[in-house]
């Protein structure tokens, strides 16, 4: 072996590049950017640091009973509508691919009709529901009058709920989709019935591919009930609007509402993470990242 | 002399048809219970439809299936089959076992959670009893320290063992294999085939379709070769596999062995 070396330069030339230093790639473009953006950055934050906001008035009114009330409702009204809106979309995924037809034209029509139609434009039918059956309930057994049971609440509940029920359908629809038909085959051979595959099995998996969209629309779902204010329910931006309307501190007050929409917002997408980790389970992304580290380390050692 | 034991399996006239392919053409064959029965055959035969069939995952179009005696899918009713509710057929699905050519584990379920994933939500059995049961079927595929693995955690050949000792869990009379070793890499075919092998011996019913022609011969105690639907040929492994009477038999086993 020493005598080979010694006929063939080329292992020498090879070992000398091998021992030079490494320089990176120094990449301009990047330091520019980030420069441009800190400057932008710098002069927003004046501008608002010296315009006519008074800080003051946006610190005293962040914690105003009427705000956290507000705040309270909009939490309330975003996991109800959330809450109803998957059971409905759930129910309608799994009836879209019934081999019932009416059951399959039902979930169509539903779907059709919620997604076809705006929902502040819902949101005024459900509110005045009243014009069109004055007295809800079963005739001769029980009856209401529609004013008393459709509140704002109510109205916006079903607004948004049924809204987001159509959109989580067609989620809930591709994640069933997404899972293997021989997982369905190896539940039936095993003898469970088609309910209990779709829960303990398909769900479960389908929910890898649920979650991510299900997260981003319980973000969208939190701005979304300021609408509700159109129709009198009292959340944070209602709220806001009141007191600004008497105190004339438009800007301080939404920059209030904007504060704690940011903070639920934050809260929800730090649940997301967590959810997505557990749904995934079984599915090797935790080995993927184990093992990335473990090169990582290894080309660190090299 | 005695009697011949009841057959467990019987299969009338069987007639299968995706659109306008025959897919099984009145195939018939009786299984005596305790015995391995292999069917071989080319690809596109119709050996998967038949074990599908017998265990449900399809409708027959036309003929019978008894399993233990009972007429599978449907209730004789006077001179009328009724179709059994999805209840019913998840119930008879019992008395089989299958074990699918490509797994099919539960991606989100531990090898013990695959494993008593059916006693537990099916057979309603307390868990920690099921849990007792699945440690000891682990332990008789070799693989008691794959119990918290998931199925992307281990190896074909130790994918299927577990899928072996999930049907194994439901206590079925009639295990079904289904190319159980097609989708290995050949150096894990061997476990697989051991694991089998025992359980044949252990005086399971089973019906295995496979292409690993020493398996048969070894293990199977008859052989039908399917072509085209139909049963073409059937006997003992040696004569089926060894001096085959048909020319299409000799065909496709010459073809297996090159
Ligand atoms: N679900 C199905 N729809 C349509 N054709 C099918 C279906 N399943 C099987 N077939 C067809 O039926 C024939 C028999 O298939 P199969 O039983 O899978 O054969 P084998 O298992 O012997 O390879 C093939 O021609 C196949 O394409
Ligand atoms: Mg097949």
């Amino acid at each position: 072996m020493g005598g080979d070396s010694a006929a063939r330069p080329a292992p020498t030339e090879l070992e000398r590049l091998a021992g030079l230093t490494i320089v990176p790639h120094r990449y301009y473009g990047r330091w520019v950017a980030a420069a441009i953006i800190l400057l932008l950055f710098a002069w927003v934050v004046k501008a608002f640091a010296e315009g006519q906001i008074a800080w003051k008035v946006v610190g005293q009114f962040l914690t105003a009973p009427a705000i956290l009330n507000g705040l309270v409702n909009t939490v309330i009204m975003t996991a109800c509508a959330m809450a109803l809106g998957i059971v409905l979309g759930v129910l309608f995924a799994i009836m879209y691919m019934s081999p019932n037809p009416v059951l399959r034209g039902s979930a169509l029509f539903y779907i059709w009709f919620f997604r076809g139609t705006p929902l502040l434009l819902q949101l005024l039918l459900w509110f005045n529901l009243a014009l069109v059956f004055p007295r809800i309930g079963i005739p001769g057994l029980i009856e209401f009058r529609t004013i008393d049971v459709i509140t704002p609440f109510v109205a916006t509940l079903l607004g948004l709920g049924m809204n987001q029920g159509a959109y989580t359908a067609e989620v809930v629809r591709s994640g069933i989709l997404s899972v293997d038909l021989g997982q369905t085959e190896a539940a039936k051979s095993i003898g469970m019935n088609r309910l209990t595959t779709l829960r303990r099995i398909i769900l479960p998996q389908a929910m890898r591919v649920i979650i991510p969209p299900v997260g981003n629309e319980f973000i969208s779902m939190v701005k979304l009930t300021s609408i509700a204010s159109v129709i009198q329910y009292s959340e944070i931006l209602r709220n806001a609007q009141t007191i600004y309307y008497a105190n004339a501190r438009v800007i301080e007050l939404l920059i209030v509402a904007a504060i704690w929409y940011l903070a639920v917002v934050t809260l929800l997408q730090v649940g997301q993470f967590f959810l997505e980790r557990f749904f995934s389970r079984g599915r090797g992304e935790r080995r993927i990242r184990q093992k990335v580290g473990r090169n990582k380390a290894a080309g660190g050692q090299a | 002399m005695t009697m011949p034991p009841a057959p467990i399996v019987v299969a009338h006239q069987v007639t299968k048809r995706f659109g306008s392919l025959q897919a099984l053409d009145r195939v018939s064959l009786s299984i005596a219970p305790g015995t391995v029965q292999c069917i071989i055959g080319p690809s596109g035969s119709g050996k998967s439809t038949f074990l599908r069939c017998l265990n449900q995952l399809e409708k027959i179009d036309s003929g019978a299936i008894l399993i233990d005696g009972e007429l599978i899918g449907y209730r004789r009713v006077g001179d009328t089959l009724r179709e059994l509710s999805d209840a019913e057929i998840a119930r008879q699905r019992l008395a089989t076992g299958m074990v699918f050519q490509r797994f099919n584990l539960f991606h989100h379920m531990t090898a013990l959670g695959n494993i008593i994933e059916g006693p537990v939500t099916v057979l309603r059995r307390p868990r920690r009893v099921a849990e007792e049961e699945a440690m000891a079927l682990l332990a008789r595929v070799g693989l008691s320290d794959k119990r918290d693995a998931y199925p992307i955690e281990m190896s074909g050949g130790q994918q299927q063992r577990v899928a072996i000792a999930r049907a194994l869990a439901m206590r079925p009379r009639i295990m079904l294999f289904d190319e159980p070793t097609s989708a290995l890499d050949p150096e894990l075919v061997g476990e697989v085939l051991a694991v089998m092998r025992d359980l044949a011996r252990s005086g399971m019913t089973m019906i295995v379709v496979t292409h690993e022609l020493g398996f048969a011969r070894e293990v199977a105690h008859d052989v039908v070769f399917m072509d085209c639907g139909q049963i073409i040929e059937q006997g003992p492994p040696a004569q089926v596999l060894l001096s085959p009477q048909q020319a299409r038999t000799r065909e496709f086993i010459s073809a297996v062995l090159s």
